[in-house]
């Protein structure tokens, strides 16, 4: 079993492992350090510790044979026969993944009716492409998608996984991931392999990114990761390119569903997706009302932007929560986020702090806004959008 | 029928920071609350059991022994018992063998009708210990549940948010679903529910309790690591205009036209390096 102890000749007492635990979980007496119970074995202090003296011993699973697993995958998403972006996006990462490792990279396309779709995803950069194409899979359902996609990675054993952080590779992957006993590692921002070990290196944000944290899975395989829309980039898509096409067949049983699918609702309230955007305007409680949203809405559409909204102008039921950004909203990194009226709570920081620039527009100088963004106006919001909105509009004409 | 609510006591993460100076963690005074996300799951039970019919809302959560004070503000709320999975084995647990030692304390209980839990926790945000339990349990699962409605035949319709929309999927039961902020509107605790979860008996079990293999609990069962842990790059200071309306938005329309025009170029921060 996997331990830690702190060898009391070592520990001077400097207190700099406390600093650095994420979790409270150590405490000085008598001035050594102590680790307390809610110690996750996390290893933050071992690297803090400048004397060694924090021992974490890891204990070793079962061995697998690493070296049987060979390719990197992308599980492709598609929906009424059109792939999502993110697919592509995945399949440029996967190919730069694989080109490190020396080695293939395959996409997995499951639906009724899509292996025509097979030559796009050749087309952004996979050398092979796996269907299973059955009426069974014509709408997304977690259990045959899993066993799916399961039974494949049995067969083939691909030494990384990668799929979108999309609401159905958010469900379905972990069910995967439990199937097959392997590592998971949810919306990585950045992925690379290990010069030294050639391991899957993931990196992704936690605590409502105020920390980045690097995981591995060092002994099961594959290595499987999610990552959001946006954040990866795609190849220039190649119709020259060639690639291999393999139709798999499924049994029935492996593909039954105890759940059933019954329709699907459009909801034109959340057609707005502000956690795709490239660019959001939102508005906060410095709006005054519901009908002030006019002007946000206003200023989206000259930059071909979404509205977003902070808690306090959804609680206030000025606009429907699917527009919330923030800790209990939405998170959202779009390349412009532009704040109107908004104080920056941290809760709402948590959830735009990633954006590549941020505008800020608030009458209160001090607003926590400020310190966030890239760029910042001090003044009426009810001078300053308008202003704002009819000077792009002439520009981008 | 019995519903187990599984919930995560989290760090009220939006007050951790990384101090710039020494590079460390500033906590002090974060206070731990219930996974927000988890709250809509255990008010969703009490719903179904205010239904009528005979139902038990359990729940359950894994961790260090200070949980027991998040379980005993479910009770306050008005779940019937609460069961804490507690033990040093445990610890290091990472998501795989998290939903695996839940699982086990679900068939400890002689397993459930339905399992509840919030869509993700705000710490981790990993939204995969859900599915994880319910493929533990062999179970069908719903994820990003708006709505549930019982039918007559004892199955479930549930709502699952998607980009663009609803899902309606019918499903039987025993059945796992994750919820969002929009399926209710928690309850505050009653003054009687407070005095019933003061005197509250939590039950703990450790790893010699569930019918588990021990290789695959905490850190050794886990299939991840994590190897590092740093702050993100900070953001260099912002330009704060002020003064007149005109030359103000002149000046920030001046350095936003790059990036608008551009594309990939304009901005003066490079947001997270990895």
């Amino acid at each position: 079993m996997s331990s830690i102890e702190v060898l009391p000749d070592r520990c001077v007492g400097c207190e700099l492992c406390v600093k650095a635990c994420l979790y409270d979980a150590i405490e000085m007496r008598e001035g050594l350090a102590v680790i307390k119970d809610n110690c996750t074995l996390c290893g933050a202090c071992v690297d803090a510790c400048k004397f060694d003296a924090i021992l974490l011993r890891v204990g070793r699973g079962e061995e697998i044979p690493l070296e049987a697993y060979r390719g990197v995958w992308v599980v492709a998403e598609q929906r009424g026969g059109v792939v999502h972006g993110v697919t592509y996006e995945l399949l440029g990462k996967g190919r730069e993944l694989a080109e490190a490792r020396g080695t293939t990279l395959s996409a997995v396309l499951l639906g009724s009716g899509v292996t025509d779709l097979a030559s796009e995803l050749v087309a952004g950069g996979a050398d092979t492409v796996y269907v299973v194409d059955d009426p069974a899979l014509a709408h997304y359902l977690d259990e045959p998608y899993a066993a799916a996609v399961s039974e494949l990675i049995l067969k083939y054993r691909p030494e990384v996984v990668l799929t979108g952080a999309t609401s159905v590779g958010r469900s379905l992957i972990p069910r995967v991931a439990v199937r097959v006993r392997t590592g998971l590692t949810a919306d990585c921002t950045g992925l690379a392999i290990d010069d030294e070990g050639g391991l899957l290196l993931q990196t992704r944000p936690a605590f409502g990114g105020n920390i980045m944290a690097t995981i591995i899975c060092p002994n099961r395989r594959p290595q499987m990761a999610t990552v959001r829309h946006k954040v990866m980039r795609a190849l220039p898509r190649d119709p020259e390119r060639t690639g291999s096409i393999v139709v798999e067949r499924l049994p029935g049983e492996v593909l039954a569903s105890r759940a059933e699918y019954v329709e699907f609702v459009k909801d034109l309230t959340q057609m707005v997706n502000i956690a795709e955007a490239d660019v959001i305007v939102s508005g906060g409680r410095g709006l005054g009302g519901p009908e002030h949203f006019a002007i946000i809405e206003e200023l989206a559409a000259v930059l071909g932007g979404a509205v977003g909204a902070s808690r306090a102008a959804v609680d206030a039921g000025w606009i429907p929560y699917s527009h919330q950004v923030g800790q209990t909203g939405k998170t959202v990194q779009p390349k412009l986020y532009i704040a109107c009226g908004i104080s920056g709570a941290v809760q709402h920081l948590a959830g735009m702090g990633s954006s590549k620039v941020i505008v800020a527009v608030n009458k209160d100088p001090d607003a926590p806004i400020f310190k966030a963004a890239t760029y910042g106006i001090v003044g009426d919001l009810f001078e300053v959008v308008p202003a704002l909105t009819a000077r792009l509009k002439a520009e981008l004409a | 029928m019995r519903i187990v609510v599984l919930i995560k006591q989290v760090p009220d993460t939006t007050e951790v920071r990384i101090d710039r100076e020494t590079n460390t963690l500033i906590r002090e005074g974060v206070p731990s609350i219930i996974n927000p996300f988890d709250m809509y799951a255990l008010e969703e039970a009490l719903r179904i059991r205010e239904r009528g019919g005979e139902a038990t809302v359990t729940v359950m959560s894994m961790g260090p022994p200070q949980v027991e004070s998040a379980l005993r503000e479910t009770v306050a709320l008005g779940a019937d018992e609460a069961i804490l999975l507690s033990d040093r084995a445990f610890a290091g647990s990472d998501t795989w063998s998290t939903s695996y030692t839940l699982a086990a304390g679900i068939r400890k209980l002689g397993g459930c009708d339905i399992v509840l839990c919030g869509k993700q926790a705000i710490d981790g945000d990993t939204a995969q210990v859900g599915p994880g339990v319910a493929q533990h349990l062999d179970i069908p699962q719903v994820t990003y549940v708006k709505k549930l409605e019982f039918e007559d035949g004892g199955t479930v319709l549930a709502e699952r948010m998607m980009e663009d929309g609803h899902d309606v999927i019918r499903v039987p039961l025993p059945a796992l679903f994750t919820v969002v902020k929009e399926i209710n509107e928690p309850r505050l605790p009653s003054l009687k529910g407070k005095m019933k979860a003061k005197k509250a008996e939590i039950t703990v079990w450790g790893a010699d309790d569930l019918d588990v293999d021990q290789a695959e609990l905490g850190l050794d069962g886990s299939p991840t690591r994590v190897v590092r842990i740093f702050a993100p790059e900070p953001r260099e200071g912002g330009v704060v205009f002020e003064g007149d309306v005109d030359e103000t938005v002149g000046r920030l329309v001046d350095e936003l036209l790059p990036l608008l025009r551009g594309g990939e170029q304009g901005g003066r921060s490079e947001g997270v390096k990895t």
